[in-house]
């Protein structure tokens, strides 16, 4: 799976993307975000108000329980201040 | 027209070539945002905007669809720019033509209000106490929200 950061989550985890191979019993995005929060202190830091957070799958904006697939994009930003 | 860019645009020219051809359409409605100086002339206040390439495009584009399917319009142009931006700079454009001036001017009102809850754009700004990333305000999801149930509504 692709992963994309943006804005402070980008600075906070350190990278813009990067490819990872989902656990069997992550299957969503609120599994997503668990799972990522145990990598490291930068992804717990950055993920720590999960409220904050969105989550776009393949371009579009998804809910915590959107299921994933290996092949998808995912991106994780803070809210949009563009305008 | 969506175009997403770095570079700046010219008003008169967006708003010639959204009307050449159809005299058809009764008037046309702009929204142009700028750069606003948050220091009162203290200090840097420039921002960098980054934004999601190729997501950026398709929310534009859900955007500017809601629109046509809620009122009668002739021609829509929204551009947004990104990167390095100063003061007094232009940021973003929307444009609406239609045969009534309502609708024009009512579908430039909620293109804006929607494409700042929706496109992926993030602004850092410079301060004299150094770069700091744009909150999103309460006010802009009230603005868009204001337009209506959206069933699909995820963003706030």
């Amino acid at each position: 799976m692709k992963l994309l950061y943006f804005a402070w989550l980008r600075q906070k985890i350190g990278a813009e993307t990067e490819q990872v191979s989902l656990p069997a019993d992550v299957t969503d995005v609120a599994g997503l975000i668990g799972w990522l929060k145990g990598r490291g202190d930068n992804y717990a830091e950055a993920l720590k108000n999960e409220k904050v957070i969105k989550v776009a799958v393949n371009q579009a904006y998804a809910r915590p329980d959107t299921p994933l697939k290996d092949s998808d994009e995912v991106a994780l930003f803070p809210p949009v201040t563009g305008g | 027209m969506i175009r997403v860019q770095r570079e700046d645009f010219d008003v008169g020219a967006e708003m010639r070539s959204l009307t050449a051809g159809n005299t058809g359409i009764g008037g046309v409605a702009s929204f142009v945002g700028l750069v606003r100086d948050m220091t009162g002339g203290e200090g840097p206040s420039a921002m960098t905007l980054e934004h999601y390439p190729g997501m950026t495009e398709k929310q534009l584009g859900e955007v500017e669809a809601e629109a046509r399917a809620r009122w009668e319009l002739s021609a829509v142009t929204i551009i947004h720019r990104y990167g390095r931006l100063e003061p007094g700079e232009q940021i973003v454009l929307v444009l609406t033509a239609s045969p009534h001036r309502q609708a024009a001017l009512e579908s430039c009102a909620f293109l804006i209000d929607w494409l700042k809850t929706r496109a992926p754009f993030w602004k850092l700004e410079e301060t004299p106490e150094g770069s700091r990333w744009v909150e999103a305000r309460a006010s802009d999801d009230e603005a868009a929200a204001r337009w209506d149930p959206d069933p699909d509504k995820i963003p706030s």
